[in-house]
């Protein structure tokens, strides 16, 4: 299974065309490809290869090596092939010895200023201009340096007498992950047009001209690492030479086959191969046919695996009686045992409701969907929850209520069709990479942005993008803002009646439209409330209603809320008033935040619902589980995180398995959390390193990384995609075993074999699953769900011709105003986020060189702010709210307005979720993470809180030596 | 849990449904708690308004009444 073919990537030359098709002849083949497509592009589809240097196919034509010369009959001279659209009935050669000869004299050129150690060259064998050469038949090179007329080189440091050499520039190896020698480099440009229309950062440009033109990050003095660069290595990928290399291959060898997987950090879900030299992982790259990324990566994905070496990583079970004893590390059966007993002891004693599971959406469907299965079937409960209760709970509810199902309306490549989009709440070239890139590559060919966001993200002004609209609003205000926005819609009649006539419930819509009238919503109304300029907020609606494919993008900015279900909701009705439902370039696209948080909620690992959203209390759902495992289900909602952790404190919940996620960091209000996890009696935690709540466990079961199994992960766009072992597990079992072997230990008698097995019962369980099987996906790549027998390949768009539930609702979104108030005492708004290189709560990511971008937590606050409490950028600044208090340092920046410091919370020593508080969204009980309110002072170093719980973990984390 | 938690939770729940449409906002309201409340909060619930309903909005206290006549307690 795991030796699939892969698909031909070979690089076609220039971009895929979508024209109407032109035949013309090649060598004396008749070819056909779309109107627009180039010379060089058609002779590749024809099996053809014609010499090229500069082209590649992800990047538009540059015309600059002139390797790609072909002759066309009744066209004077050698054009470029990549450069030159085909013609109908033109006539092409490629193999001419007229363009031969030119091509030769080209690689000569080439040749002649460039290192000739191809032996020992870290691209030996994975090398165009190598190719090139060979290709086109180069056997000596002519050009001399001129005897006493100085070096007219780039590659060598100093001359034979020692001199040395102007022209050479040393290595810049700043960056962790990637080498540049500039030594190497053909001046391609490709590296430089990567960065612009691949990624979109234009860091690197071509400095000087003619002989003297150079590659640069930056600006004159940078390096990369100081320079814009954000790591995504595209330029990596598109340099033909050595230029620009990673270090793994330098350090290790070039691969030798690769695994097509899927990346395990954000909802992308990025397909990359994983390119292997024996049993040893080389390098991961992105995978063209991948249709998420198309090709590209962030620098997560891409390079961010180190950690699975990590020396921190745990590969031995460990149990101890109590969390104060050492950690003893034990044969994973006495590990499995001891964890079994003592979760069925609790249950003797405290009831079959008093234990439970967690998982995490960084685990593959199958392992959720066992892990709910265990809660349900084994445990005989509904205790199950993931940390998609944390993130996106109330998209779920939001998106179910007005749409009838949670699921985002678009797939990624939608965003190529749209010409508004709002982001709201959403920070996507930090969290979401490759969407922004995409993205940003929309804007540039013309679409326009409009930003709802507290902060001025970087999205609201780079290089070659701006929004349009930018509203700054005050954190916890986005029914206010959201409700404003539909208030301009309706009251200016930019309403798509048409659209709301045949596909939404008329009278709930009239309804709606009395209430949003009122003026009590306009914009003018709210400005005191929210802050944002009333007439830019009309300006970014009317563009939004009139301003052709409108299309909304949120993130965790609307759901961590008080009001997260209902702001969902307010996105809905924009969605539907303005008639952007249902086909390429519109739709509301919540963007995961994690790998898997799609499929964590697909698999049921709520407490109320059955795989495929079903609630436990409908009977007829309850029996399709009950045949397929033949147990009793319960019809009662099981508890939630926050719940199990207030149940636990009260005395009724105590055990608790929990498999990849870390609560104790990632979850507000620390001190409760901590509260709840040491009362519990038996804490089995699943993952890979003693994660900040295993310093309250009493079992711990080393997990395996996404590189040591298989299974599948179902990104923001429903997805799924395969994830494949590439290496073995490290320690010694993948997840979904362990999960199994735990199930067993409490005598389930389960015999999955392989993860496919577990995919099988999905689908016949589930039925937007029904047709997803393991062959599909090897077949096809991906499928979108819903995929079943009325949609055989799986659904790119939701809501073509009527929404799922039928008719679309509009819901009545009034604004309430959190109870999270600012006062004397807490006069500021906390707000928090991440950052591009750090992933969640950073077990990962802060175990690889990533942490040079981000090595601590940082205190976003305005001058303003800053000044009239006496503050100077990366003083220790206290941060308090009514929960407790941390210290960190501070970052002066007018990106947040006054009124509101931001920060991110990748760090366990931060502890940024001692100050959340426990208030929730009203609907799901996601925890109102954006909106704190706090106050900050001059301080001199970490809280006694930090102190003992540095000092706590330090103690629980200990590990006896093993017994010889 | 803390009465004042509980009590705020369900008091949020009620200002939702209180701004929505429609005479049934109480049936409403004990639809949402017994879809996603766990047996022993609703349990807490019912002790609360025994003891008197202190602090829980109006609409609440009716929805537990209804909750009482199509739920078993667990
Ligand atoms: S790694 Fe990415 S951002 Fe950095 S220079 Fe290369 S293409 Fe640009
Ligand atoms: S670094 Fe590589 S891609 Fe960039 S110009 Fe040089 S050879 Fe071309
Ligand atoms: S972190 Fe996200 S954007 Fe980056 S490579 Fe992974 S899936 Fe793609
Ligand atoms: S490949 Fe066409 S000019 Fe370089």
């Amino acid at each position: 299974m795991k030796d699939l073919i892969i698909p031909n990537d070979r690089d076609m030359g220039t971009p895929a065309k979508t024209g109407a098709p032109v035949t013309l002849e090649i060598d004396g083949m008749a070819v056909t490809v779309p109107e627009g497509t180039s010379v060089l592009r058609a002779a590749a589809e024809a099996g053809i290869q014609i010499p090229k240097l500069c082209a590649s196919d992800n990047l538009e034509a540059f015309g600059s090596c002139r390797l790609c010369v072909v002759e066309i009959e009744g066209r004077r001279g050698t054009p470029a092939s990549c450069t030159t659209p085909v013609t109908p009935g033109m006539v092409v050669h490629t193999g001419s010895s007229k363009v031969r000869k030119i091509r030769k004299g080209v690689m000569e050129l080439y040749i002649s200023d460039h290192p000739l150690d191809c032996l020992t060259c870290s691209a030996n064998g994975d090398c165009e201009l190598q190719d090139m050469a060979g290709a086109v038949g180069l056997r000596d090179v002519r050009y001399e340096a001129p005897e006493n007329g100085g070096m007219v080189n780039h590659f060598e440091a100093r001359n034979t007498s020692g001199e040395a050499n102007p022209e050479w520039l040393p290595k810049d190896d700043s960056n962790p992950y990637f080498s540049y020698d500039p030594s190497k480099c053909i001046v391609c440009n490709r590296c430089v047009r990567a960065c612009e229309e691949v990624q979109g950062t234009f860091a690197l440009t071509i400095q000087g001209r003619g002989f003297d033109s150079r590659v640069s990050a930056g600006n004159a003095g940078d390096d990369f690492l100081a320079s814009d660069c954000v790591s995504c290595g595209a330029c990596v990928q598109a340099c033909p030479t050595a230029t620009l290399q990673e270090k793994s291959i330098i350090e290790m060898g070039t691969p030798d086959r690769s695994v097509v997987t899927t990346c395990a950090y954000c909802g992308v879900g990025c397909s990359f191969k994983a390119e292997m030299n024996g049993d040893e992982l080389v390098r991961m790259v992105p995978y063209k046919h991948g249709k998420a990324n198309r090709g590209h990566s962030c620098v997560k994905g891409r390079f961010a695996y180190g950690y699975a070496h990590h020396k921190d990583r745990i590969l031995k079970p460990m149990i101890r009686d109590r969390i104060t004893d050492p950690w003893r590390e034990v044969e994973w059966d006495e590990a499995l045992s001891f964890a079994a007993s003592k979760m069925r002891g609790l249950q003797e004693t405290y009831g079959k409701k008093s234990i439970g599971v967690i998982t995490s959406s960084r685990c593959t469907n199958e392992e959720t969907y066992l892990v709910q299965k265990l809660a349900r079937a084994v445990f005989g409960n509904n205790n199950t929850d993931t940390c998609a209760r944390v993130c996106h709970s109330p998209t779920g509810y939001g998106l179910g209520q007005t749409f009838g199902t949670s699921a985002g309306t678009q797939d990624f490549d939608s965003v190529e069709q749209t010409d508004v989009v709002v982001v709201i709440g959403a920070n996507p070239t930090d969290g979401h990479p490759v969407f922004a890139s995409r993205l940003k590559k929309r804007l540039r060919e013309g679409a326009k942005l409009i930003v709802v966001d507290p902060r001025r993200i970087d999205l609201v002004k780079s290089a070659h993008v701006a929004a349009s609209h930018h509203l700054p609003l005050r954190p916890g205000t986005n029914v206010a803002v959201v409700s404003a926005l539909a208030h301009v819609i309706v009251t200016e009649g930019l309403i798509n009646e048409e659209f709301i006539r045949a596909r939404c419930d008329w009278d709930e819509f009239q309804h709606y439209a009395e209430f949003i009238s009122n003026p009590r919503h306009s914009p003018e109304a709210t400005a005191m409330l929210t802050g944002v300029d009333p007439a830019e907020l009309r300006a970014a609606a009317r563009l939004f209603a009139t301003g052709g494919n409108g299309s909304i993008y949120y993130g965790l900015g609307v759901t961590e809320h008080s009001q997260g279900s209902t702001t969902v909701m307010g996105i809905a009705n924009l969605a539907m008033l303005t008639g952007n439902m249902g086909r390429p370039g519109v739709g509301v696209n919540p963007l995961r935040g994690q790998n898997n948080v799609q499929g964590a909620c697909d698999m049921g690992s709520f407490p109320h619902e059955l795989p495929g959203y079903r609630h436990v209390k409908g009977p007829e759902v309850r029996k399709v589980f009950e045949e397929a495992w033949d147990v009793q289900i319960d019809a009662e909602p099981g508890l939630r995180i926050p719940n199990m952790l207030d149940a636990a404190v009260d005395g009724t919940f105590k055990g608790l398995y929990c498999q990849g996620e870390d609560i104790l960091q990632s979850d507000p209000d620390t001190k409760h959390v901590a509260a709840g996890l040491a009362a519990m009696e038996c804490i089995i935690v699943h993952d890979l390193f003693l994660n900040e709540t295993a310093n309250y466990a009493h079992v711990f079961l080393p997990g395996s990384t996404f590189l040591e199994k298989d299974g599948t992960f179902t990104n923001a766009e429903r997805r799924i995609n395969r994830v494949r072992k590439v290496i073995p597990p490290l320690n010694g079992y993948a997840d979904w075993e362990i999960t199994q072997m735990l199930a067993n230990a409490m005598g389930a008698g389960w015999t999955y074999a392989h993860p496919a097995r577990i995919m099988e019962e999905i689908a016949a369980t589930t039925p937007s699953f029904a047709g997803v099987d393991y062959a599909l996906l090897e077949e096809k790549g991906s499928v979108q769900w819903p995929c079943n027998e009325a949609h055989p390949e799986g659904m790119p768009l939701m809501h073509i011709d009527a929404f799922m539930r039928g008719k679309g609702r509009f819901i009545v979104t009034e604004y309430v105003a959190t109870d999270e108030k600012t006062g004397p005492r807490f006069p500021l708004l906390l707000t928090t986020g991440r950052i591009l290189s750090q992933y969640n709560v950073g077990a990962q990511t802060r175990r690889t060189d990533n942490v040079v971008w981000h090595e601590e937590d940082l205190l976003e606050i305005h001058p303003h702010d800053a000044e009239v409490r006496g503050l100077k950028d990366g003083d220790w600044v206290r941060l308090a709210s009514r929960a407790g208090e941390t210290t960190l340092r501070a970052k002066l920046t007018d990106r947040v307005s006054p009124g509101v410091v931001y920060t991110t919370f990748h760090h366990p020593d931060t502890q940024a979720n001692v100050i959340t508080t426990d208030y929730s969204d009203w609907a799901t009980n996601c925890p109102e993470y954006k909106v704190t309110a706090v106050q900050i002072s001059l301080s001199n170093g970490p809280t006694d809180w930090q102190e003992d719980y540095a000092a706590q973990a330090a103690q629980a984390r200990r590990i006896l030596p093993a017994a010889e | 849990m803390s009465p004042e938690k509980m009590v705020h939770m369900a008091n949020q729940i009620a200002t939702f449904f209180k701004t929505q449409p429609g005479g049934d906002q109480a049936a409403r309201i004990a639809a949402h708690l017994t879809d996603y409340w766990e047996p022993r909060m609703l349990d807490q619930l019912h002790a609360h308004v025994d003891a008197g309903g202190k602090g829980l909005d109006d609409l609440v206290i009716a929805a537990e009444t209804e909750i009482v006549k199509t739920h078993i307690r667990a």
